[in-house]
């Protein structure tokens, strides 16, 4: 079986997470390689996903979709770095 | 990244669609809660029977900026399940709900500080994220280069035909697989690591590159511009499976 990018995951995350992950930068619990979690390898089945590592293809996340429920493991990923948003606070005035 | 367009579902209306080319639709959805997309992004369309099942799958779309109206191109994959739906069956006045907009990291935005080249390079029914990003471009008065490397079977199996015709801030080369135009200096085959290496951006400008496509072509386009010594960091794909 072919894998997509994760990028393709980008609207299961979303239901997951509650936002899109794909520019966050996720480290491999095995080989510590750090990547975008858009550039590791997605393989997709009507059941759900896995996702490895694009260096050494270890698992970094599995999801499982039920009739009832979605099943995450991120078991394979040691940390997930998210980018904090430029937040659009009005500037002080200037004296 | 300017601020983000919020990921939602949102239920949207068919306003138009035809034929792209043999196998593919061009669909106009009125999507009213829409909070606009960057060049690049995708949605899901999600598909319910009658009887509770649902099906989702992921489509570039053509379209950016802050419309309510999005506009996709949709190859029917054979077997697929939810392509032939849309292909074939979905209508003009056809509701249908939506993910999105989906994929920050396979966007293109012209508010982007980075002065380099970009090079697209597309293939098949992959062009239709990157038209976005060229046709993003095109609205901005001054701006970077940009290229477009297309891999298209004959010149039928072209999308944006005419739009790719009249763009002036993206140059685009066509390379046809199995057809090529009447009077094409070019016969027809495969891409190959010497006309890659011809019809893009050389590593000394440093581009930035986007790649979309089917598996095994981005697979091998992206060997390829390693190869030409590339700097992997700065290449970005999106690869599509055959699920449909």
């Amino acid at each position: 079986m072919t894998h997509v990018d994760g990028n393709a995951l980008a609207g299961t995350l979303v239901d997951v997470l509650g936002f899109d992950s794909t520019d966050a930068i996720g480290e491999c619990a095995g080989c510590r390689h750090r990547s975008e979690l858009a550039r590791a390898h997605a393989f997709v089945t009507a059941m759900g996903a896995i996702v490895r590592c694009e260096a050494c293809q270890g698992v970094l996340a599995v999801v499982v979709r039920t009739p009832t429920d979605v099943h995450v493991s991120l078991s394979g990923l040691a940390r997930v770095s998210i980018a904090r948003r430029v937040s659009r606070a009005p500037r002080p005035p200037s004296p | 990244m300017t601020a983000g367009f919020r990921a939602a579902w949102h239920v949207g209306r068919v306003v138009s669609r035809r034929a792209e080319t043999r196998s593919a639709v061009r669909l106009e959805i009125e999507v009213p809660t829409w909070p606009g997309n960057h060049a690049g992004s995708h949605l899901d369309i999600r598909l319910t029977a009658p009887d509770g099942y649902q099906a989702s799958r992921s489509y570039s779309i053509a379209s950016s900026g802050p419309a309510t109206r999005v506009v996709l191109a949709v190859d029917e994959v054979l077997s697929g399940e939810v392509s032939p739906y849309v292909v074939h069956d979905l209508r003009e006045g056809d509701e249908l709900e939506v993910h999105g907009p989906l994929g920050r990291y396979f966007v293109w935005t012209p508010e982007d500080p980075d002065p380099a080249p970009v090079q697209l390079i597309a293939g098949g029914s992959g062009v239709v994220p990157l038209f976005a990003m060229a046709d993003a471009r095109e609205r901005q008065p001054h701006g970077t280069d940009f290229r477009l490397l297309y891999s298209a079977r004959t010149p039928d199996d072209v999308f944006f035909a005419s739009e790719l015709g009249a763009l002036t801030k993206t140059r685009v080369d066509i390379v046809h697989t199995r057809r090529s135009p009447l009077g094409s200096p070019r016969p027809p085959g495969r891409l190959t690591q010497e006309s890659l290496a011809e019809l893009t951006f050389p590593a000394g400008v440093a581009p930035r590159i986007f790649v979309c496509g089917p598996t095994p072509f981005v697979e091998t386009v992206s060997r390829w511009l390693l190869e030409l010594g590339q700097d992997p960091a700065r290449i970005r794909t999106e690869r599509f499976g055959g699920s449909g």
